[in-house]
């Protein structure tokens, strides 16, 4: 083996093999045997991804040329692949993550017919591939390709149990507000060609390039771009597919919520930083569409019932952190929570699917109650996420969490004050759901009681692992003032971020600001977490109808609500318009009309064809009379 | 003799040819109309070709007064040609109708 990045092309090849072959075998497949192919093509994947972030590490990056994708005239593009810092740091993200779903799911999903269960992995299959090829292109278009993949994979597997019409119909919410944000993404692409004839990364990165760019170009492609980047990463306004998302197996809902879809977004600023890091109007616009974002989310979060709902909402509010670092140039800082955000919140959804599991489907924590003594490893695990994601030290999420918020109160001390509201009310519906859920006396049935069990290896193994590195996966980034070339993260994304980084001014913090952000922010956290402790430990089940703000927030700021009444319903008035009246009326009548005219004329044609020879000549020279007329008098 | 003369002639025979054909039933009627307008073309023709004939410009070229006297000899050996054909298209719808009368010929109408 000379050089791995001779192999890297199987990276998202194996995945796609899974698919073919569980998609193709799904009626003779047994399920052990799909299980098995689908977590060992994506485990295939994650070990030379190893091997690929190796070669990395050791500051060798390549782009692969495989062959001519598109090749018209000036236009030429090539199906490259990059390994670079950023992509190969995703890549571990993708396959390892996923790879611990895939195993997860081979017990989750058991209850399922062998031709379903094999047609759950193929989906997955797909999936983790789109989303590999997607981090791993080289150009905006094969970025594009993964980004339709994933988008198209979400429907699917959303939808996966299609038989329940709402579940469906969540399928189709997630299909078409990507499309949205998909127009974006395309009308980016299409005035970079425009402007510049190529797509791929390091031409339109270049400073020939960027120099044919003028300011609005640039603040235009970055905010189409951004319009991509919100549908896909459930941001305001297009996050509502996201909560609506559970609909799909839990495993299903780890999958897209923590190692690939949401992230792509993030993935695409991150990559794109240094266009953004010249469109300061979009900074501001991203942070603030983050800011808002992590702060809605995580007041619906507050007031849900449904163990997967608290969790989603809890998904969106940490990709609005993420946004705002992004937006206010701590692009390190949104990788990092990226990453550890992949960990403890995939390790969340397979706990919560644990618990869903064992009490038989629930998953209204009102029902749920006491599961500590029942269910030891993912109680442990489950804590430790939810300390992870709170933000307190030494969890992974303290880390990143507080690099961006250190980030936002370099751009602005508001940005940084609300991004501090927004951590309190994550620990606090955090420790809620844990509290509802752990906590107190069972409130479920006597026979789900009776059931209740820890569940099997297969499921508890991939929660240890993620715990660990939900535990210890922040330090790789512990911040400079901490320990001098503590953040290795840093050190080795700076290739990527370094043009950027000198685009950007810097907004230099004095330790002692830093320490006492921090302290801050812990401290609000803690407190909340007590708070909610003390108050969910005891929670007792009430019929009480929520009041006020309360039942806002149960609604979920009624934001469905609003988008049904000034979006959905107007658009199918105006459907029903164009349907009934003008498609009925105009034209069927136009068509029709052409028709029957036709039909009319011929009618009346007819008589002149009467058989009778004497007309005929008549017509005939009365033909060739006119004809004197007009040329002799005329 | 004056060329108007005969225009007139010929527009007068044509006219009644064409009279003929349209007023009349009779098919073997027709059929001389249509060789009365036939003939009163080719008198045109002859009377045309004659006047020129006399102009300087005739006398330069052989062949210019009487290119059009050869057209009425073709028009005559079509004309023949068609009556043959013509009267013998007749002579069968009289065996089998009984009759020569054109009104009676539109049975592909239905």
């Amino acid at each position: 083996m000379n050089n791995i990045f001779d192999f890297a092309w199987l990276i998202p090849v194996l995945p796609l093999i899974g698919f073919i072959i569980n998609g193709g075998g799904r009626n003779v497949l047994s399920k052990g045997m799909s299980g098995f192919i689908g977590s060992a093509v994506v485990f295939l994947s994650f070990v030379i991804s190893i091997l690929v972030f190796c070669q990395v590490l050791k500051g060798q990056t390549a782009t692969i040329h495989y062959f001519d994708f598109i090749n018209i005239d000036n236009l030429k593009i090539g199906f490259d692949f990059k390994l670079d810092q950023l992509s190969s740091l995703f890549l571990l993200i993708i396959t390892g993550v996923g790879f611990l779903i895939h195993v997860y799911s081979t017990s989750y999903m058991h209850g399922e017919p062998a031709k379903d269960f094999a047609k759950y992995f193929s989906f997955l299959n797909l999936f983790v591939f789109s989303m590999l090829l997607l981090v791993m292109g080289s150009n905006y278009v094969i970025m594009f390709m993964g980004w339709e993949g994933v988008g198209l994979c979400s429907y699917l597997l959303i939808g996966y149990w299609y038989k329940n019409k709402d579940f469906t119909r969540a399928g189709n919410k997630a299909f078409i507000m990507n499309r949205i944000g998909d127009f974006g993404f395309l009308i980016a692409l299409f005035w970079m060609i425009d402007k510049l004839g190529t797509v791929s990364y390091d031409q339109v990165f270049s400073t020939e390039n960027l120099a044919k760019l003028t300011a609005t170009d640039i603040k235009w492609i970055t905010l189409f771009l951004l319009l991509g980047a919100t549908g896909k990463s459930a941001q305001i306004p297009l996050y509502t597919w996201l909560p609506d998302a559970m609909a799909g197996p839990t495993p299903v809902s780890a999958l897209i919520h923590a190692a690939t879809m949401v992230t792509a977004g993030i993935y695409m600023i991150a990559r794109s930083n240094v266009l953004y890091s010249l469109a300061p109007v979009t900074m501001g616009v991203v942070a603030i569409i983050g800011l808002t974002t992590a702060i809605l989310a995580a007041s619906i979060a507050l007031k849900q019932n449904d163990i997967k709902k608290v969790l989603a909402y809890s998904t969106v509010s940490q990709l609005g952190y993420m946004f705002l670092g992004l937006g206010v140039g701590a692009y390190t800082g949104a990788v990092f929570h990226v990453m550890t955000h992949a960990f403890f919140k995939a390790l969340l959804f397979l706990g919560a699917g644990s618990v869903i599991h064992a009490l038989g489907g629930e998953q209204d924590m009102r029902n749920m109650g006491g599961l500590k003594k029942h269910m030891k490893i993912t109680h442990i695990t489950f804590l430790i996420a939810c300390f992870a994601i709170a933000g307190l030290p030494p969890f992974s999420g303290f880390f990143s969490k507080d690099e961006i918020l250190a980030g936002a109160y370099g751009a602005h001390p508001a940005y940084w004050a609300i991004g501090v509201l927004g951590a309190a009310m994550t620990a606090f519906y955090m420790f809620r759901l844990y509290g509802m859920t752990f906590l107190g006396k069972f409130r479920g049935t006597q026979a789900q009681e009776d059931h209740l069990h820890e569940s099997p290896a297969v499921i508890t193994i991939p929660l240890i692992i993620l715990a660990i590195l939900s535990l210890f996966g922040g330090f790789i980034g512990i911040p400079e003032f901490m320990m001098k070339g503590g953040h290795k993260l840093q050190t080795f994304l700076d290739p990527i971020f370094s043009e950027s980084n000198k685009i950007l001014k810097e907004h230099p913090v004095s330790h002692s600001t830093e320490y006492l952000l921090i302290g801050i922010s812990v401290g609000v956290a803690l407190v909340m977490l007590v708070w909610a402790w003390m108050k969910y430990s005891k929670y007792q089940k009430t019929n009480e109808e929520a009041k006020g703000l309360s039942k806002v927030l149960e609604n979920k700021w009624y934001i469905d609500e609003t988008h049904d009444s000034i979006l959905v319903r107007p658009l199918f008035a105006f459907s029903n318009f164009l349907n009934n009246i003008f498609e009925k009326k105009g034209i069927d009548g136009l068509v029709n009309g052409v028709g029957k005219t036709v039909n009319y004329g011929a009618r009346q044609l007819r008589w002149l064809q009467s058989g009778q020879v004497g007309v005929y000549i008549l017509l005939m020279v009365l033909g060739m009379l006119a004809f004197f007329i007009i040329q002799l008098f005329l | 003799m004056d060329i108007k003369a005969y225009i007139a002639l010929s527009l007068i025979l044509f006219t009644i040819g064409i009279v003929g054909v349209l007023i009349r039933r009779n098919a073997i009627l027709i059929f001389m109309c249509v060789e009365l307008m036939l003939n009163a073309v080719n008198l045109l023709l002859v009377a045309f070709s004659q006047m020129h004939a006399v102009s300087t410009a005739a006398k330069a070229s052989v062949t210019y007064a009487s290119d059009a006297q050869i057209f009425v000899f073709f028009i005559m050996i079509v004309a023949a040609a068609e009556v043959s054909v013509g009267l013998a298209i007749i002579v069968m719808l009289y065996r089998n109708i009984h009759s020569v009368d054109v009104n009676f010929l539109n049975r592909l109408k239905n």
